[in-house]
């Protein structure tokens, strides 16, 4: 595919929602303000009844959904990341999870990929507050595709559910007709000596370590742990057992994320050694998302240097 | 409003808060004095207002109720309780491990309550969303949302204010239990709301007013507002510790419960109050 064509998780998301209107009639759309950040406008204009602009009210937008999910409809609400998972908060935990109400959160502009938005805008630290909710699924995608298969899957999947898009374009990893189990994960490539789990953006940088770890005789085995809530233990288990040591790569604090939800199966399940390859609790700041993955250490050379750290220290 | 009619919702209401003392001697329930400012407001919505069906929780014609002011769920407990949502016995259950009435509501337990609360001032959204989604799906219920005074504070009721007003929300309904007072003392002290009604009706709401404890003026303020088309709120002048009189004699007492030696007194104020307003 040529650089042009390249589109990002958050691009999936207008075309996904039409579709799911069309299978299903009850989905409604809200979402605070944000139709031209993520291409609405296509699909409002197609279903005026279904979409709804709350306007710049982020609790509202969860309680409206909350009652629509009562009134026996499918909410899909989209917002920042930033502030649906952190002003809504208290809305998302006491309207949508305790009630185990089906509403989707579709977060976009999550983490670094704000760029220039600075760090209001920059949340790494929602897949922790949304990990941490009972009844609250968590999916962080790495490309388009997976990203348009997780919205679709979702119509059928029971309680509240929070998927974290980025906004930069990306590679595609997957083809149109992979399947994207909600639970599941993907092994994208096999390998004996290391195992590199990542989600987002750095599923990609996971996949360009793997390539020099090989020159370097280190064999890793990358797996895309799209989801993050439930988490594909059995995949992840079974490799770790394989490799006897890990790598974890996320956009995202190395406080809450996938880094602490591998490390609590290792450590009940099979105690190995683990580097984690993420945010080193700050905050972020303006810039490019390039210049903000080399300034925050979130390339494919800090995985490969953890890589080469975690390797000696594997339990066989 | 008929005489013998309101007879029987004060008689009602008696035994609704009849009950609430009970439950706050027998379960330490802290918010006696709050239930007992909606207690009326509970009784007249509940058996003049909405059409239910207590054997068909769940039916879909049903009117809708979002309790917003979540500590006064107990009000709400006695109320379905009366109205055979479930067993009278399950009051004195509440906020026991693994009852069916917790401390503050959550909705899948209990049959009956149409939303969760406890974290205040998120009622009214939840409404307006239920209300949009009847709606889409053509079912001319009316949706009741009943807040304290005290939570109108949180921004997040102004958000909602502003989107049923907006989306012509024509089927909800807000009441508002203006007891004046919050758990740290008056509203009007501590954060003033006045004047309310002009603030509700810059955002686009219709707004009515009442003696939250008489039924002839409920009566008469709940025909006008439903007469027309919503969003609209009634402001319902109310009373801390309502009927009650060791409650409403010791202000603040929002979060105080009451001991089993002073259960039997509390029965007896509100027995004589009866007889008394009986006889007058």
């Amino acid at each position: 595919m040529e650089e042009k064509a390249l589109l990002s998780p958050k691009d999936a998301v207008a075309e996904a929602l039409i579709h799911l209107c069309e299978t299903d009639d009850r989905i409604v759309v809200l979402n605070a303000d944000i139709s031209s950040c993520v291409g609405l406008h296509d699909f409002t204009s197609r279903f005026p009844e279904r979409a709804y602009n709350l306007g710049v009210a982020e609790q509202d937008l969860v309680l409206t959904a909350a009652g629509m999910a009562l009134a026996g409809k499918i909410p899909y609400a989209v917002s920042y990341a930033s502030f649906l998972a952190g002003r809504a908060y208290d809305t998302m935990r006491n309207a949508v999870a305790m009630p185990n109400l089906p509403v989707r959160f579709v977060a976009v502009c999550a983490g670094i990929t704000a760029g220039e938005e600075g760090a209001a805008y920059q949340a790494l630290e929602d897949i922790a507050l949304m990990r941490a909710l009972p009844k609250m699924t968590v999916l962080v995608p790495a490309d388009f595709q997976s990203t348009r298969r997780l919205l679709l899957n979702s119509l059928s999947w029971n309680g509240p559910l929070y998927i974290r898009l980025g906004c930069i374009p990306l590679p595609r990893l997957y083809g149109t007709d992979d399947g994207f189990p909600v639970g599941g994960g993907r092994l994208l490539r096999e390998g004996k000596s290391v195992t590199i789990c990542a989600c987002g953006i750095m599923v990609h940088e996971a996949m360009k370590a793997a390539a020099v770890l090989a020159r370097q005789g280190i064999e890793a085995e990358v797996i895309d742990c799209y989801s993050i809530k439930p988490l594909p233990v059995m995949l992840i288990q079974s490799s770790l057992r394989r490799t006897g040591c890990c790598v974890v790569a996320e956009e995202h604090n190395i406080i809450g994320g996938l880094g602490s939800a591998v490390a609590e199966i290792a450590a009940t399940t099979c105690p190995i050694p683990i580097r984690f390859v993420g945010v080193e609790d700050r905050f972020g700041q303006s810039g490019s998302s390039e210049e903000l993955q080399e300034y925050y250490a979130l390339t494919h050379q800090h995985i490969v240097s953890a890589a080469a750290q975690v390797w000696p220290l594997r339990r066989r | 409003m008929k005489c013998d009619r309101a007879k029987k919702l004060e008689q009602i209401a008696l035994e609704v808060r009849k009950d609430l003392v009970r439950m706050a001697s027998v379960t330490g329930m802290k918010y006696l004095s709050s239930s007992l400012s909606m207690a009326d407001l509970i009784v007249y919505i509940y058996w003049e207002v909405m059409s239910l069906r207590p054997e068909e929780p769940n039916w879909p014609n049903r009117d809708r109720l979002v309790l917003s002011k979540g500590h006064a769920c107990p009000t709400l407990y006695v109320a379905l309780a009366h109205r055979g949502f479930f067993s009278r016995e399950e009051l004195w259950n509440y906020n026991k491990l693994g009852s069916m009435l917790q401390g503050h509501i959550e909705m899948c337990r209990t049959p009956g309550v149409d939303a969760g609360s406890g974290s205040l001032g998120l009622g009214l959204g939840i409404a307006n969303g239920i209300a949009l989604g009847l709606r889409c799906a053509g079912i001319r219920s009316r949706v009741f949302c009943i807040l304290g005074d005290g939570e109108l504070q949180e921004g997040s009721f102004w958000e909602s204010a502003l989107t049923s007003a907006s989306h012509k929300l024509s089927n909800v309904y807000a009441v508002i239990d203006r007891n004046a007072a919050q758990s740290e003392g008056p509203t009007e002290e501590i954060k003033a709301l006045e004047p309310l009604d002009e603030k509700l009706k810059s955002f686009g709401w219709q707004v009515f007013h009442a003696n939250g404890h008489d039924f002839a003026s409920l009566h008469q303020a709940f025909q006008a507002m439903l007469s027309i088309d919503g969003p609209a709120a009634l402001i319902a002048s109310t009373k801390t510790g309502q009927g009650v009189p060791m409650m409403e004699k010791n202000q603040p007492l929002i979060r105080t419960a009451i001991a089993r030696d002073e259960m039997s007194q509390a029965l007896t104020e509100l027995e004589e109050m009866s007889r008394n307003g009986n006889e007058g």
